[in-house]
């Protein structure tokens, strides 16, 4: 296992890539610890798949170096650089049993056959495909044959770290969730670095302990999946984790509070005197779950007209409408929401300001 | 049985079975009613039951005329299905050079069966052929007219270069056809070059081969043209291959042997292409639970 880590990386699949929206790649720094379970998150055609690549050398960045344990591992080729890869569909060789499937990255690196039959055991073991070694793996159902591509990442006990991309669009929601326990314990119990892409907030936050969430070839924010969603250091963040995401107005700034939509919003005043000497577009930001909506006016609440109301069984989405801006606020379940006219709070501790899409603070 | 009673749907087939019958079963029956009888003209004719059968399994020159042509086509399909995958490996994967690689790979294809003949004549007769003459000049006697072996090179050139661009075009749709993945992750295990061809191409390849080399097979089982043009079969019998043996007795007016050798040689082939298919479905899935 290995500290990953990638310097003024960026790449761009054009010749001549000259400006900033040419890179599907744009340049960053970025350090992935040794042993962490990191998902990359972000939408698809964000770059997660290229940033894979460019780890694992499939890819030759266009700029910057890639580091593993301090080692410039740039312009060596994946098979020497001592990584593994599971790709989104299962990669099988046909005309393999499971067991020379799984052997195979061990074979091509000339280990001893005694070696090589204790090793694929217990990954197998490990996998639960034991009873399947000595078939087809082409006769194998999907799940069985991504947890060969699996296993074939796991087979060489000494890998940098293993890489996935999106490894469970193929398969069934509940063998997915089987999967994903599986990775998490084998997580656990061999402290392997795991960097695991994916679309689904769900799965990155059940899967991984620092998630970073990338947008437009960038990387904006790495946190724990709590400091994600408490502290979304980007508006995307903000509103891509979360359902629904965050609610992002467009905000003027005045001495401790923010306005919205001709209405005067209180927030605190170290965060409105900051947000007063910054550059760019302001944007207020709160989660719906913050949001405190009553009957009467309170000291600090705004008007705003009651759109609809769905009721989710657990908890209620109410729409609401503040001037030309639409909030979604997420409400108790038990809560009565008046009919037309209601009054917002927003809490200051929670209520964001985001210029041209970063945190001020 | 109520649901007998209503049998139209059955003259929806009609039109199907008539053009089967037309282009398929009458000739087949007529050259099955030729087998088992002597005609010696209309309405004078007896039955001979299984005699041309006997006769013509018993006979030494259609022995050598089927040996003859396994060896033909086996050499053909040693030949033509390698180096149809190796030109289909070398082949350009994108940009320009795609286009032109399978055009001119197209080329052959294109040729009819007895233009290729009188072209490859032309080219290696030894007076005024380009191969021909060069050959000769380097110091190797070659001439296909008069010595056997030579023109046995001389046809297995000809059929080469006619077909082996099928087998090419064929094993690169099959090779284009793999994902990018199967690559990717072939160089994250750490594959060898010969292990990807041999773990992955190959058989990603497997369907594409079986329809090459059935087509290769049964073509070259029924080759025709390409000797008749070059030599008629000759010299002696070397290049009388099966079809221009069966000619050669029909044109004689043995219309009994003939169609009882034609029904043989429909069975070998059909006999053939089911080994063949059978075994190539066979490999790599052999022991499929």
């Amino acid at each position: 296992m290995a500290r990953i880590e990638l310097k003024q990386i960026a790449h761009s699949y054009l010749p001549k890539p000259e400006a900033e929206s040419d890179y599907a790649l744009r340049r960053h720094d970025h350090v992935w610890r040794d042993g962490g379970a990191y998902a990359l998150l972000g939408p698809s055609g964000c770059g997660k798949t290229t940033l894979l690549n460019v780890i694992s050398g499939l890819i030759q960045p266009t700029e910057g170096r890639v580091l593993y344990d301090g080692e410039d591992v740039t312009d060596l080729p994946p098979q020497r650089r001592n990584i593994a890869q599971v790709f989104q569909f299962p990669v099988i060789y046909d005309t393999m049993t499971v067991y020379e499937n799984l052997a195979f990255p061990l074979k091509n690196r000339g280990m001893d056959t005694a070696r090589i039959e204790a090793r694929v055991g217990e990954v197998a073991e490990m996998l639960e495909l034991t009873p399947h070694l000595r078939r087809r793996a082409m006769a194998l159902g999907a799940d069985a044959k991504q947890k060969i591509s699996l296993g074939r990442g796991l087979v060489r006990s000494d890998v940098a770290a293993i890489l996935f991309d999106e490894p469970l669009t193929v398969i069934d929601p509940h063998l997915k969730w089987q999967l994903r326990r599986k990775l998490k314990q084998i997580h656990e119990r061999y402290h392997l670095t795991l960097i695991y892409v994916t679309h689904d907030q769900n799965e990155a936050l059940t899967l991984a302990d620092q998630v970073a969430v990338m947008v437009e070839g960038e990387i904006v924010q790495v946190g724990t999946p709590q400091d994600l969603f408490e502290d979304p250091q980007h508006t995307f963040v903000g509103y891509f984790i979360g359902s629904p995401g965050m609610n992002i107005l467009p905000c003027a700034v005045e001495p401790g509070a923010a306005v919205v939509g001709g209405q005067r919003i209180p927030l605190d005043g170290r965060l409105s005197d900051k947000a007063g000497a910054v550059q760019g577009a302001l944007e207020l930001g709160i989660r719906p779950e913050y949001l405190c909506l009553a009957e009467s006016s309170t000291n600090g609440a705004v008007p705003v007209a009651v759109k609809r109301v769905e009721d989710l069984g657990n908890y209620k989405i109410a729409t609401l409408s503040l001037g030309a801006h639409t909030i979604k606020a997420k409400l108790p379940e038990d809560q009565d929401v008046p009919g037309e006219q209601a009054f917002l709070t927003f809490p200051p501790e929670r209520t964001k300001l985001y210029a041209d899409g970063r945190l001020v603070a | 049985m109520g649901k007998w009673e209503d049998n139209k749907a059955w003259f929806l087939v009609l039109p199907v079975f008539l053009l089967v019958a037309i282009s398929a079963i009458i000739p087949l029956m007529t050259v099955v009613n030729y087998s088992v009888q002597d005609i010696f003209g209309p309405g004078d004719r007896i039955f001979v039951g299984t005699e041309w059968f006997e006769d013509m399994l018993s006979n030494r020159r259609l022995h050598d005329a089927l040996w003859r042509q396994f060896l033909f086509s086996g050499l053909v399909l040693l030949i033509e299905i390698p180096l149809g995958v190796l030109i289909a490996l070398a082949m350009p994967k994108r940009g320009w050079g795609v286009s032109v690689s399978l055009v001119l790979l197209a080329l052959p294809l294109l040729i009819p069966w007895n233009v290729i003949g009188t072209i490859w004549i032309i080219f290696t007769r030894p007076d005024i052929g380009l191969l021909g003459v060069a050959i000769n000049g380097l110091g190797f006697e070659f001439d296909h007219t008069s010595a056997p072996l030579d023109a046995w090179i001389t046809v297995m050139l000809m059929e080469v270069w006619h077909w082996t661009p099928l087998v090419a075009l064929l094993a690169y749709a099959g090779l284009r056809a793999i994902p990018e993945a199967y690559f990717q992750a072939a160089r994250i295990d750490g594959a060898s070059p010969w292990a990807v061809f041999r773990y992955i191409q190959l058989p990603k390849m497997r369907g594409v081969l079986t329809i090459a080399v059935l087509l290769r097979f049964m073509d070259s089982f029924l080759i025709y043209a390409e000797p008749f043009v070059l030599t008629g079969g000759g010299p002696g019998n070397s290049t009388t291959f099966l079809s221009i043996y069966l000619v050669k007795l029909s044109t004689a007016m043995d219309v009994g042997p003939a169609a009882a050798f034609s029904i043989i040689y429909f069975l070998i082939i059909l006999l053939f292409s089911w080994l063949f298919y059978q075994a190539l479905q066979n490999v790599g899935t052999g022991d499929r639970q």
